[in-house]
This record gives C-alpha cells, structure tokens and sequence, in this order.
C-alpha cells in the first residue's frame, strides 16, 4: 500500500526518464504493483491479520477526509468521530431497520455525513484555530449523549447487533477477505477522488486559504464557499469510512464513538503527514496498531508506550510520514536529473507542491 | 487484473490446506488452547478510559489464577490468563477478542465486562461455538440458553434483584402502592419487567406510576415530583449513581417518605450517598449477593482470613474492600470449579456444559445462602440475594436470602 506515495508527489513532466521509463511511469508502476500486493495480501495472512488491516485501511478513508479538512485547508477538527458516527449509525440503521442491502448504505451515508459536515461548516466561518478546535471537541464529547438519547433511532447504550454481509457465493472468499477486498474497493475510489480534488483547483483554493485567507478572497477565492465545502468533503469521507466500520465490525454503540476517537483520528493525522494525501495510509496503520502493540509490550501501562511512540514519531518525522518520505522519494527520482539537460532551478519548482503539502498548518 | 486471478488460483488452494490442517490439529479430548500443560484463556477489560474502575475485576482474575497455578494449576494443568484492554469501545473488543481466539487460540473467554463490548461480540462467539463464560454484566439477556447457547453470564441479574424487591413487598406491604423511577434503557427496563413478573396478577394494581429519564437530563428533579404526587408509598429507583444521588436528595427534601428500593448498581456508599447526604439515605433497601469485606460481622471468619490473605500476597495493589475485587475473586473461583469438572476433556463443547451443569457451589465470599447452580435450560449461576437497609453508616442485611427469577 506504501506506493499510495505517489500520488501525492505532484504531476511530473513526461520528458524525465530514468531507467527508460518516466517519472509518472514509474509511479503508475508502483501504484499498480501496490494495489496487487494489497489485493493478495488477504489470501496470503490469517484471518485476524486480514481483519485488522481492513480497519487500518477504514481508518485511513477517516484520515484522509480529515487531512483535507484540517492539513490542507488549516481547519482544526477535534470532532471527527462525529462524522464518522453518523456515517456508522446510518449504515446501521439501514440495515437493521429497513432492511436495506450493506453495499447500499455507503452512499447515503457520505451524503448525510456531507450534508451535516456543511451544516456544521457554516458555524465555522466564523471561528478561526483554537476556537473552531474547542467547538470540534465538544462536538466529539456531546457524540455519545447523543446517540443515546436518540435511543429510538440508535438503540442508546445497548447499541445494534447488524448482520455481517455473506459474501456471494461465486466468489469462494472468506467472509473477512471478501470485507477486506470490499474496503479496499472503496478505499481506492476514496483516494482517486481525493487525490483529483486536492490535485487541482480546488485543491490549490483550499491552501490559499490555509495559508492567507485575505490574499485568497482577493485572488478572486470564494473563502466561504471552500471552506464549508471543504467540510462536508471531509465529513463525507469520515462517513463512509464510519459505515464501513459498522458493517465489518457487526455493531454500532455510542461507547465505541467517544472523544478518544476523535483524538486519535487527529493523532493518526499527523503522524501519517496532515497535509499530504497519502499520508492518511500510515495514519490508519498507526492508529490502529499502535495501541495493539503497546499492549503488548507492557498491560499495566500501555497509554505511557503509545504517548512515547508518538512523541518519538513527531520528533523524528515532525511533518509526518508522508512528509517526511514524499520529498526524498521526488529527491530520490530527481538525482538522475542533476547530469541531464535540465537546470536544478526548474526542477524545484516541480516540487514545489509536494514541498508545500509537506508543511503543517 | 488478470495477475490477481492468478494469484487467488495460487492463494486459494493454499489457504484451504491450511485451514484444514487447522482441522486436523483439533482432535481428541482438547480444543484450541488446552494441552496437557496448558489451559489459554482470553479476556477484555477497560483497564483504560472511563469505566477503567472495573479494570480491577481482571486484575482480581490474574491473581486467582496465579494462585491456582502456584498451588499446581487445574488437573496439573497451569492457566494462561491473557487479559486484553478494550477501553470499553466496542469496536475494540471485537478486535481484542478476535485476536484472542484466532491468534492465540484461547480455549474460551471469560468474564469479558461491560453490556455493550459483551453485545459486540456476541454473535461472533456463537457463530464462532466459543464459550463466552460468566460475563461480568447484570443484563438478564445473557441467559439465553436456545437463541445464545455459547454466552453465559454470573452475577444476579437486574430482573433477579427487581423480582426480590416484588416478592418482598408482596408478602410485606400488602397495600402498597409503587412508583418506578427507571432509566429509559435496557437496564432501567429490566427492572420494570422484573417487578411486574414478581408481582404476578397484582402487577397492574401495585404499580401507580412509572417515570424515566434520559442519561442525558441534567436532573430527575421533576420525576420525582410527578412520582410523590402519584400517591404512591413505594419507591423503586433503577438509575445509576449520578442520578441515583439527585433521587435520594430530592426524595429527602420534598419530605417524602416511601419505602425506598435502590438499584443495587448505586448502592456504594461512597459513590451515592455521600454527595447527597448520609442522613438523607437511611433506611434505603437494596439487595446484595456478595460479603462487604469492611462489615464487621466476617471480622473473625475464615473465609474473610483467606480472602485477605490472598489479596496481599497476589494481588497487593488493589483496596480489599473493593466490591469489584471481591467480584473478580469469586466469579473466578466459581470458572476453576467449571475447569475441574472438565477433567481431562478440554474442548469448548465440554467447557460449556460443564459451565451449564454448576451443582450447588458455594463461594467463601459471597452472602452465606447464596447458592450457584446453573443447568442446560438456566444460564443464570446466581439468582438468590438478600436484602439490605442503611442504618446511615453501613449497609445491614436483614431477612433470609430470597430467590428471584431471571428471565
């Protein structure tokens, strides 16, 4: 999955060869060989391991949203469990209640999620930093209350048991691989969209704002408009990874959506590269495992491993994973470049952007 | 896509063969996890977030074990006790136990806590046929013997206790009229249920009101209120500590006097009299099935001796007098005696049975009386308490121990 790397590294001239090949070829190689490593992946590792990196990569669709949000566009959300909460509950109450088929909940749960993100973008005009972050985390600490005392809808502190999806029987698959292959299906789509979104104008219209909200209205930017679209994207992701997580975990309660949710989410953010897009890969992985390992170093203590891992981490990658691979990885695939015909100068324009996306907000 | 197909044809018989060698590993008189050596039993706890008070049941557990194992284990064999934290997120406990079951093939879970992980997994448990043995939560909907025949709980149950409250003042207060203060959920409602089947017939007649709240109220003041105005002279309050403190001041202080019946989920002393003011809680009743150990009456028994004896030396950090190691220390005494009757058949079938075929066990720290039994129809082990008044100070037992009913 670590070839997802490349998409964040920015578009490169076709003309830039190395070993015969060029730069995007080579990227494109290596996605493509990434998404074959992660599609056998499954049938190679038991099934807990399997189940495992289908959360690691559900959080990672979370991550993203929120790296777009908070990393590219400099809106702090201490509050993401929230989206991801309603994305859950609506695919749980779909499909417990009305009987709607699990595939079919994925839409309407990042319409919904996108509908309240924008809803909840408004406010946020008005709160800048630290402000819209305080806002955010009482958001993630009100997400339990609420959706026990909605417990008509959400069956309150006793949750809902779902039915876990049988995979069709053609297939011949595991009901974890086939979850599994099912994640990494929307996954994909996820960051395809996301890569296109941040790519191009609006991706460039949300660091304007990020990084001068004056000179960006002045350039001609709809401030406001980006931003509560920029909320409602990031909602729409944490959603449908919050529907995904209903569907293979079989259970929704308000417990599992509390503010250390969110925090992790922030956590895993920019250990895996807040502004980057890749980077939301290693903060799945860091967000799910982590914790697990820490456990099993040491049960007594577990929160004081994971807090050193995650100092240790920051410290030595202060922008994150992505951050800090991204530009040596273009560094790496420019070296050749420094004997060719083309001068160093324009080169560093090229990656300028990935240089950018590398810096925290 | 086409390397993909390929692939699977390469994956896919592989990953049948060793699902079947998996097969052919679980012969004879063990199961996963049980050897001649070795029984590996899993376990969850929220050893962190905000319930991580109860983490002090697994730890409880831990020490048993060990002392099991110092003493030469079950049938010369030594228990691996691996407990995992779930923090109380549900989500995280499907994930912990699954990697208990599949990644370190435990023979079984036990005492995994709290309502909502224990709902998360249990599907799996009983889709998977692994025992989730003596659950530690008061939800009646453990005992289900046809529809979960893998899941078992331990502790009375909330219908048990309400059915206590029932056949007490059924044969005590003949002309009594009861108001029912319950949280709207399915622990509130556990009590409503239970006291309207140990009423019987009179259920309809008894009950004058019934008042809930939302765990998200700020106060139950109005309910209260609305309930002293109903007439009625008995009170029982299922609510959980917080607001179970609101109800004993405002019960005081609007100068009503009803017989009053408190959960036994908020019968601490310090968590719920205390802020509302020891001499507004007199004559409280609750209903208990365990031994206090700060109650002077076990001072000088053996049983009490040995509990302390061991907590010091296994379990030193914990507070004695924490009812949820008391809990920890007999709920895990009652599952070595499952182990023992298993002898040397150690495979999940056997486990559950033997833990659906408890014959009368008596535990040293539990109320004397208490009897646990269970059969292939009750999976409920304890269903028998006794009830308590607070004389302003202490909780002192009174009457004899009374069975309720529990589904």
């Amino acid at each position: 999955m670590a070839g997802g790397v490349g998409i964040s590294t920015g578009p490169a001239p076709a003309s830039e060869r190395i070993a015969g090949l060029s730069a995007s070829s080579w990227r494109r190689a290596g996605l493509a060989a990434a998404i074959l490593v992660a599609i056998a992946l499954p049938f190679l590792i038991g099934k807990y391991h399997t189940f495992e990196l289908t959360l690691a990569m559900i959080y990672a669709v979370a991550l993203l949203g929120l790296n777009l949000l908070s990393g590219y566009n400099g809106q702090i959300s201490l509050g993401h469990g929230a989206f991801y909460a309603v994305g859950a509950y609506t695919a749980a109450i779909m499909m417990q209640r009305w009987g709607v088929p699990y595939w079919a909940t994925i839409p309407p749960a990042a319409l919904i999620s996108f509908a309240i993100g924008v809803l909840f973008g408004l406010p946020a005009l008005r709160l800048e930093g630290p402000y819209l972050a305080l806002v955010t985390l009482a958001m993630a600490l009100a997400t339990p209350q609420l959706l026990k005392y909605f417990d008509g809808w959400t069956g309150g502190q006793q949750g809902i048991n779902l039915t876990k999806p049988v995979p069709p029987h053609w297939l011949g698959l595991g009901r974890d691989q086939f979850l599994y292959l099912l994640v990494l299906i929307v996954l994909i789509a996820a960051f395809w969209v996301g890569a296109n979104l941040l790519r191009g104008r609006t991706g460039r219209a949300l660091v304007a704002i990020r990084e001068n909200p004056i000179s960006a209205s002045a350039m001609g930017i709809d401030t406001a408009r980006y931003k509560t679209l920029a909320f409602g994207a990031s909602a729409a992701f944490a959603g449908v990874a919050g529907a995904m997580s209903a569907i293979v975990v079989g259970f929704v309660a308000p417990e599992g959506f509390g503010l250390l949710l969110s925090l992790s989410f922030l956590v895993g953010s920019a250990v895996g590269g807040i502004a980057t897009v890749s980077g939301a890969l290693f903060g799945g992985l860091f967000v799910e495992y982590v914790p697990n390992i820490a456990n099993d170093i040491s049960d007594a203590a577990p929160g004081a491993i994971y807090g050193l891992a995650l100092l240790m981490l920051m410290f030595a990658m202060p922008v994150g994973v992505a951050g800090y691979i991204g530009p040596r990885l273009a560094r790496l695939a420019r070296r050749p470049r420094a004997s060719a015909s083309n001068p160093p100068g324009e080169s560093k324009q090229i990656g300028s952007i990935a240089i950018q996306e590398g810096r925290k907000p | 896509m086409r390397l993909a197909t390929r692939l699977f044809a390469y994956a896919a018989p592989l990953a049948l063969l060793a699902a079947a060698g998996q097969y052919a590993a679980a012969g004879g008189t063990y199961g996963p996890g049980a050897s001649d050596t070795e029984i590996k039993i899993g376990n969850t706890m929220p050893y962190s977030g905000p319930a991580s008070a109860y983490g002090a049941i697994g730890k409880a557990d831990a020490a048993y074990f060990t002392m099991i194992n110092e003493q030469g284990g079950i049938n010369g064999r030594k228990v691996n006790f691996i407990t995992r934290d779930d923090g109380y997120s549900p989500p995280k406990t499907v994930e912990q136990v699954r990697k208990l079951v599949e990644e370190d093939q435990v023979l079984f879970m036990y005492n995994t806590l709290g309502t909502p992980p224990n709902s998360a997994i249990w599907d799996y448990m009983n889709e998977n046929k692994v025992p989730q043995l003596f659950v530690a939560t008061g939800a009646s909907k453990w005992n289900d013997p046809k529809g979960h025949p893998w899941t078992i709980g331990w502790q009375p149950n909330y219908r048990v206790e309400a059915s206590i409250y029932a056949q007490y003042i059924l044969a005590n207060m003949p002309d009594a009229k009861i108001a029912v203060l319950y949280q709207n959920d399915d622990f509130g409602k556990d009590y409503v249920i239970g006291l309207k089947a140990g009423l019987g017939d009179k259920a309809d007649k008894m009950i004058v009101a019934t008042q809930s709240y939302e765990t998200t109220d700020p106060t139950v003041d109005s309910q209260v209120v609305s309930l002293q105005g109903s007439g009625a002279n008995v009170l029982l309050t299922a609510a959980i500590p917080k607001f179970a403190a609101q109800v004993v001041r405002k019960v005081f202080d609007i100068g009503w006097k009803p017989a009053f019946f408190m959960t036994n989920v908020s019968s601490s002393v310090s968590a719920v009299f205390k802020p509302a003011g020891l001499e507004k809680a007199v004559g409280i009743i609750t209903a208990g099935y365990t031994k206090d150990p700060n109650d002077a009456k076990w001072k000088d028994s053996k049983e009490l001796g040995d509990y302390l004896a061991w907590q010091q030396k296994y379990d030193a950090d914990a507070n004695p007098a924490d009812n949820n190691v008391v809990y920890g220390y007999s709920a895990t005494n009652t599952l070595v005696q499952v182990l023992k009757q298993c002898g040397d058949n150690l495979t999940r079938e056997n486990v559950m049975k033997q833990a659906a075929s408890i014959k009368g066990q008596v535990l040293p720290m539990l109320l004397p009386g208490v009897v646990i039994s269970t059969s292939a129809t009750d999976f409920a082990p304890i269903k028998q308490m006794q009830l308590a008044k607070f004389d302003g100070t202490n909780w002192v037992y009174f009457g004899p121990v009374m069975s309720g009913v529990g589904s």
